[in-house]
């Protein structure tokens, strides 16, 4: 028996959750960040589920899966490279001490 | 190999979710990166079952390869306030667990109120060949291709630029 397509989805969406759970709770830097890679995590497993059960003859769910894990390494990228930047100039990587724009 | 799809996907189900679980909870970030890793791991092996190999190679390079190093680097360059006795949540952590649970209790009603109707067919032979013509088709995502190409270089040298020594 093939898994169905609603195992894939309920999994996919524990972990966006999971991602989104992290983001709104950790205070360092790099921890939001990674919770923001498991919800792309998860966006790509949901992309390639609907893909394998709904049109498998296309290549059209993949492709767009390939186009997440572009933006997924700039940001990764970008990001860490701006934690770096605020721990040498505010020597912290807690978000909560960033609050150069607070009014 | 059809009726162990099921077992398999518990199995690396389970790996994804309870590293992730891990990820999030862990109080040592190093830990916290190294579950993250083991995600990835589940995650190709989820890829593997739908029958897309290509990308479960794509997440071993890019993200086991990649960006799972970049973030251990990261940790070791801001190693300092990585200290156990700092608190790993924040003051509102528990309206986020909150929310978490009800975006997923959400999600989980939806998903399971809708009809997806069955799998259709097979993934043909040449899927990879298909999905290689499909990015560089003009007809397809040719453009989106190119114009993501330009934004990880942008975002290399972006992320230089920010990460460089000021003097």
């Amino acid at each position: 028996m093939m898994v169905p397509l609603e195992w894939y989805l309920i999994l996919s969406a524990a972990l966006f959750c999971i991602g989104a759970y992290a983001v709104l709770a950790r205070r360092n830097a790099i921890a939001i960040l990674m919770g923001i890679e498991l919800m792309l995590n998860a966006v790509n497993v949901n992309l390639v589920a609907f893909w394998r059960h709904l049109e498998p003859a296309g290549a059209t769910g993949q492709a767009f899966a390939l186009f997440v894990y572009v933006v997924a390494a700039a940001e990764a990228a970008v990001g860490l490279a701006l934690i770096i930047a605020i721990w040498r100039s505010r020597d912290t990587v807690v978000l909560e001490e960033v609050d150069l724009l607070k009014g | 190999m059809e009726e162990i799809q099921p077992i398999l996907f518990v199995i690396f189900g389970l790996i994804t979710l309870g590293a992730a679980l891990q990820v999030v909870t862990r109080r040592n970030i190093f830990h916290a990166a190294l579950f993250l890793i083991l995600t990835f791991f589940g995650i190709a092996g989820l890829y593997v079952l739908l029958e897309a190999p290509f990308l479960a190679a794509v997440q071993l390079f890019i993200y086991v390869g990649g960006i799972a190093i970049l973030i251990v680097f990261a940790i070791m360059l801001t190693r300092r306030m990585a200290s156990p006795e700092l608190d790993p949540v924040n003051r509102q952590w528990w309206i986020g667990a909150i929310a978490a649970v009800a975006l997923f209790a959400v999600l989980g009603l939806v998903l399971l109120g809708h009809d997806w109707g069955q799998a259709a067919g097979s993934v043909p032979e040449d899927s990879i060949q298909l999905l290689g013509r499909t990015l560089l088709d003009p007809e397809g995502f040719v453009l989106p291709f190119e114009v993501a190409s330009v934004l990880l270089l942008v975002a290399l040298i972006g992320a230089v630029t920010i990460a460089r020594e000021r003097r």
